[in-house]
């Protein structure tokens, strides 16, 4: 949300332990980028440096942030924005999304991947959608269910 | 670990585990136990899960859930200080 009434997404971001998470993240940036919606990331510091050494141009990222200085802005009512996409691939990604359900206005999608998603995502019981891919290495069951997430954020944009 | 949080030494009740396993330790664990909302803040972390949260009062000291993005949730205690006052005036 910004006064130019430009949407905007923040991407949450937990532990960068499954290696599809970083270019994951690279991926939704530039889509989101494409489809005029701003990509806000908000991460723990490791998960950051991967992205700032993976795209040193900054061709894909822009605004980047301390995960806990972002929940401290929103709790805050400093900040909101109008999706907010939470990397899940752990019980701390679970608590993490379930904490953005409740402190942001945002509509929150829950993009769960690595070796235990399904089971994650019956833990889920806040409101939220759903995106689940047993996905670790190999990065596209979860990039071919996150192009469908991105046709919904263009279409809920109108 | 937040900086004030490490500098507090807390004692780990808890490792390692999940936000609802936590949430029930301190219902059963702790007598005096408080109703918080996600993001509430204890010190420099916040209180992270999906509702309820709990966080106790065990004479001077608070106990409380402190998840790490890549550890899990480990539920500690340390000197509570202001920080009781503060939780208890807000069930009023």
């Amino acid at each position: 949300m910004t006064e130019k009434n430009e949407q905007t997404a923040l991407l949450l971001l937990g532990c960068p332990q499954v290696p599809v998470q970083t270019s994951m993240v690279l991926y939704l940036a530039h889509g989101l980028s494409q489809r005029g919606i701003r990509p806000v990331i908000a991460g723990t510091t490791a998960a950051r440096r991967l992205m700032e050494v993976a795209d040193p141009g900054r061709h894909y990222l822009g605004e980047m942030n301390d995960l806990d200085e972002m929940i401290d802005e929103i709790t805050e009512k400093k900040r909101d924005f109008d999706l907010c996409f939470v990397f899940i691939h752990n019980d701390s990604g679970i608590a993490y999304a379930g904490t953005m359900a409740y402190i942001s206005k945002a509509r929150v999608y829950a993009l769960i991947f690595g070796e235990h998603a399904e089971e994650l995502a019956g833990e889920i019981e806040f409101p939220c959608e759903i995106v689940a891919a047993k996905a670790t290495h190999n990065p596209m069951p979860l990039k071919r269910r996150l192009e469908e997430v991105m046709q919904w954020a263009a279409v809920s944009k109108r | 670990m937040g900086g004030c949080l490490e500098a507090m030494k807390p004692e780990i009740l808890l490792s390692q585990t999940t936000f609802k396993d936590a949430r029930e330790y301190i219902k059963k664990n702790v007598r005096e136990y408080h109703e918080v909302e996600p993001g509430y803040k204890i010190f420099d972390v916040h209180i992270i899960g999906v509702p309820p949260l709990y966080v106790g009062v065990d004479g001077e000291r608070l106990i409380f859930p402190y998840t790490k993005p890549c550890h899990g949730t480990f539920v500690v205690k340390v000197p509570g200080g202001a920080e009781i006052a503060r939780l208890r005036a807000r069930q009023k």
